[in-house]
């Protein structure tokens, strides 16, 4: 699977997500440069973490205007797997390529520590190489991820099965406690209603070496080589949640 | 507008003395105007030529066989790493902004030392920082009111150089994985903010800032000039009063996203081999990178001010020459390579201009829409600045109080309550709310989270594992600054041990006060011979540095505090070890001996007093116990190793208890010999040096203790690792226990508690 990494002035994780997939067998990743235009020969886009553009007005606000975004939308609207992380994640939600909004964390710091993600969905191209209800341990690095939107997309979110990672505690709890930033519903992942976009502010390619003490990134990678041939694929409609959306409002 | 006239008010005003003065007008042979005079005035700073310690420093080893380039010779020393691999790293200090305005102080630190790093051909891979600040609690008492508005203000210093390094570091994408703070009444008001960077290159890659090449065009590349920063380096070499708030435009302000793109932009464009030489603009700007590149390559500059890019209108050529603008840089280009640069710099969306050229007449000339502005021969400004033998006060010493002694000043509470006292001590308390917000992780190479003794890295380009780690007791340096310069050296280098690591090299960062003071100059050249001796001791030559004096408020001058950065290279991934212990049923040992030597100690500190000789070091002794600690490392036998310092024993005890991803207990017993003195307080507290606390399998207990009695390094058996959550000391017939939730509340929450989270 061939993956574009684009790179923004200010992406500060171009590098970490090629080594994090070239190590992977079946990857192949290859920067992609801001002020390009195609996307020609690439299987799956991934927008890697950084301040593009110093992140100056708003996270994400100003790279949705650079060339390549053009391509990124085009590519996305044909069934492309396009995956945002951290300031990629803003810079989708920027792009309106995912509903809500990334945030101010509650604690107005910026945090940098390992965080517990509980999988909220395996039918999904980012999460079947694992099951729902799965803890992994990735880390988060940022200022501005507290996820925020309004109850309906939040109730849209939860119904349609697009909420895939949320902050957990070391026993799979969704609380307060667990909850780092702030963000609404403890989301931590979130994937577009069509199933092909995704963004998440935990970085999987921080947690693909034992020695950095978590390899469980890697699952999420692995996850986006098997689903072309994933029987999952087919489900994808399906088990959907039954049961209410659980608190959502977040403690702003 | 016209210059004003040169007065002697003026000449004042620029920190220059009547005699410098005079001297600049024997050189030029005539009266410098207004523009040569702030050149001047930049250019012979403290800041700039190390006027006051320039015959200390040469005091330092800098040589060895692992040195490619020479402390002093470029912006950064360059060390061998091997396999064709090198390390360019050093250390600068910004405390005077960061006193006036702490964000953008340390936030422009950051950024200029990265800018020293890429600028020698290096990627920079990391950063740490050392940091001192005045009280932010008073421990086991409540502040008067007085205090509270003193600590409140510390308590902003601090939260704000904190934030500044996390806003910078973290934009830039350069993580920054360990360090250390520190709190004393010295420091009120005088913060110290010391960055230090670390950056990686082939050895074919080594970059220099000379003007070689006469023709060759002269670039400024990157964010364009303003009115900021103006004169930074000599407001930076004075003494900061209650008008020093008045020197806000002295400080910078920075932009880490700018700095990306012409960190980029650089290497990109050193990569592409039309650069001849290269050098950044840190203090004094424009002034320093034109005659320094001209005094390196023997040459001169010549430089036209209307073709640099400028932010604002109506610059004058004293403010375009002394600005302190950030992340700009001067690139002598090779004849005929200048399309390179256009090309590189446009796809990086960053401003770039050709303003001069090489010249063959050894002047930094620098004109203004063709009028000639300043004309001063280069090697005047940037080698031959006025060089002061200061007067030193007469060496005493405090008294070498016996550990009874002391205690007797004091009045303590029970060792029950000590050790929570301490480590909710704000130096000696986990550092977590600080390094939480930097991006440590970035880069995929923090190999140990920050906190344990040294911070590793994985260089993946290289290959290759690092280890670092910045250290400084100032107590101690206050009380015998040679003895305190020389523990630094000495702890840095047991960090490095513990963590698996050779030491390479080092850098310092010379805090002192007002030179003019013969106190704080004896405290200056005391601690170079300290650090020099030591460092000839542990064989880790000086790669370069920086000297900052007048840190010195109207309250007094800071405690002198050389700090040391260290590097050390770890030889494979598995004897990267941390000071967490691992598991239950290990047994813990400690190397070296207990120790009985109580001044300067945190103990005291707990009690207000700041007393009594540091401890002495043995340097046989130091070296022994770092050895063998390596050796039984490089063996596999060693689970956790953690070295005794602030607070002694008992707190390293409780950190490698309390420092793990899940806590683990201990049960400790302790005999005294019949010779000690039988206060507990002695033997759980004292900080004597070369001691080591290691954590070995059961299994490997017999061979680890036989090993080290066979090499004659003493070793004591502390007891074992348990899986209860509680520490248990016992010390001859008393005993103590302590809930590890009551200690992580005291260690772990207090500096976040403080900050208000």
């Amino acid at each position: 699977m061939n993956f574009a990494v684009i790179r923004f002035p200010g992406s500060n994780c171009d590098q970490d997500c090629l080594l994090a997939l070239n190590a992977l067998p079946g990857a192949t990743a290859k920067v992609v440069w801001h002020k390009d235009s195609s996307l020609a020969g690439f299987d799956a886009v991934i927008i890697p973490g950084g301040f593009s553009y110093g992140d100056y007005l708003r996270c994400g606000a100003i790279a949705r205007f650079s060339p390549i975004m053009q391509a990124v939308k085009k590519f996305a609207e044909d069934g492309g797997t396009v995956v945002g992380i951290c300031n990629g994640f803003q810079i989708l939600c920027e792009a309106g390529l995912l509903p809500g909004a990334l945030v101010r964390n509650r604690g107005l710091h910026f945090i940098c520590e390992s965080t517990t993600l509980r999988v909220e969905r395996h039918n999904s191209a980012l999460t079947n190489a694992t099951w729902t209800g799965t803890l992994l341990n990735i880390p988060i690095a940022h200022g501005e991820g507290c996820y925020f939107a309004d109850d309906t997309t939040l109730r849209d979110l939860h119904h349609n099965g697009q909420i895939l990672l949320r902050y957990a505690d070391a026993q799979g709890r969704t609380n307060a406690a667990a909850n780092p930033n702030g963000s609404c519903a403890n989301i931590a992942g979130i994937r577009n209603r069509a199933g092909n976009v995704f963004g998440l502010m935990p970085h999987p390619e921080r947690a693909c070496d034992p020695l950095l003490g978590s390899t469980d990134g890697k699952i999420l990678f692995q996850s986006l080589l098997a689903w072309p041939a994933s029987p999952l694929r087919k489900h994808d409609a399906e088990n959907l949640p039954a049961s209410p959306l659980p608190p959502v409002s977040a403690s702003l | 507008m016209s210059d004003p006239a040169i007065t002697p008010e003026l000449i004042a005003k620029h920190g220059l003395t009547a005699e410098e003065y005079e001297r600049i007008q024997t050189t030029l042979g005539r009266d410098p105007n207004f523009t040569e005079l702030g050149v001047f005035s930049v250019m012979w700073s403290e800041h700039c030529s190390y006027k006051n310690s320039r015959p200390e420093l040469k005091k330092f080893p800098t040589t060895g066989p692992k040195v490619l380039v020479k402390a002093g010779e470029e912006n950064a020393g360059v060390i061998d790493i091997g396999d064709g691999w090198a390390v360019a790293f050093k250390m600068e200090s910004h405390n005077h902004p960061s006193a006036i305005e702490p964000f953008q102080g340390a936030a422009t630190g950051v950024g200029g030392i990265i800018r020293d790093i890429f600028t020698m051909g290096a990627r920079p891979v990391f950063s740490l920082n050392s940091l001192r600040f005045g009280p932010i609690s008073r421990g086991l008492q409540s502040p008067t009111p007085e205090q509270e508005k003193e600590f409140a203000n510390n308590r902003r210093l601090f939260a704000g150089v904190v934030n500044g390094i996390a806003h910078y570091g973290n934009c830039i994408g350069i993580p920054t994985i360990g360090g250390e703070v520190a709190f004393d009444a010295s420091y009120s008001g005088n913060p110290l903010v010391n960055v230090f960077c670390l950056g990686i290159l082939r050895h074919d890659q080594i970059a220099r800032g000379g003007a070689v090449g006469v023709g060759n065009p002269v670039f400024y590349v990157g964010a364009e000039t303003g009115r900021d920063g103006l004169a930074g380096a000599a407001f930076a070499s004075r003494d900061l009063t209650e008008e020093s708030k008045e020197d806000r435009p002295a400080v910078q302000v920075g932009d880490p996203f700018r700095e990306k793109l012409l960190l980029e932009a650089c290497l990109e464009l050193l990569a592409s081999g039309c650069v001849a030489g290269i050098q950044d603009m840190g203090a004094a700007g424009l002034t320093c990178s034109t005659c320094e590149t001209a005094s390196r390559g023997g040459t001169g500059v010549e430089i036209d001010l209307a073709l640099v890019p400028k932010r604002e209108t109506g610059m004058t050529p004293y403010e375009t020459l002394l600005s302190e603008s950030q992340e700009r840089m001067l690139v002598i280009v090779k004849k005929g390579e200048e399309a390179t640069v256009k090309e590189i710099f446009e796809k990086w969306d960053l401003p770039h201009a050709q303003v001069g050229e090489v010249k063959d007449d050894g002047f930094m000339r620098v004109k203004d829409n063709g009028k000639t502005v300043v004309e001063i021969p280069a090697r005047i400004l940037a080698d031959e600045a006025p060089v002061y033998h200061r007067e030193a006060a007469e060496k005493s010493l405090p008294p070498r109080l016996s550990a009874e002694d002391l205690l007797a000043k004091v009045t303590l509470p029970d060792v029950a309550d000590v050790l929570p006292g301490l480590l909710s001590h704000p130096t000696i308390a986990s550092k977590r709310w600080v390094w939480r917000q930097y991006d440590h992780m970035v880069r995929l190479g923090a190999a140990v989270q920050p906190g344990s003794d040294a911070a590793v890295f994985l260089v993946r380009e290289a290959d290759k594992i690092l280890a670092a780690t910045s250290d400084c007791n100032a107590v101690y340096c206050k009380q015998d600054p040679r003895e305190g310069a020389r523990i630094a050296v000495a702890e840095a280098a047991r960090n490095l041990a513990c963590s698996g690591a050779v030491p390479l090299a080092i850098t310092d960062n010379l805090n002192f006060g007002n030179p003019h003071n013969p106190e704080n100059f004896l405290q200056l050249r005391e601690s170079v011979e300290g650090l020099a001796e030591a460092c000839r001791e542990f064989d880790t030559p000086v790669t370069g540095g920086n000297v900052s004096l007048y840190n010195q408020s109207p309250a007094g001058a800071v405690d002198p505090t050389p700090t040391v950065g260290m590097v050390g290279l770890i030889a494979e991934a598995k004897h990267i070890t941390t000071q967490a212990f691992k598991s239950d049923g290990d047994v813990i040992f400690l190397l070296g001996p207990l120790g009985d030597e109580l001044g300067a100690s945190h103990l005291l500190l707990l009690a207000d007093l700041k007393e009594g000789a540091p401890p002495h070091l043995d340097y046989a002794l130091e070296k022994a116990v770092q050895n063998a600690v390596r050796s039984l490392i490089r063996m596999g036998l060693v689970q956790s190793a953690h070295d005794c310092s602030e607070g002694g024993l008992a707190v390293a005890l409780a950190e490698s208890c309390l420092s793990g991803p899940a806590p683990l207990g201990a049960d400790i017993s302790i005999r005294t010999p019949q010779s000690e003195i039988k206060n507990p307080l002695v033997a759980l507290f004292n900080e004597s040096q070369s001691r080591i606390v290691i954590s070995v399998k059961k299994q490997n207990a017999a061979a680890v203790r036989s090993l080290l009695e066979w090499r004659k390094v003493p070793v004591s058996k502390l007891g074992v690792v348990t899986k209860n959550p509680e520490l248990k000391v016992a010390v001859d017939d008393a005993d103590w226990s302590w809930a590890l939730g009551d200690l992580e509340e005291s260690w772990g929450g207090t500096i976040g508690r403080l900050m208000g989270k």
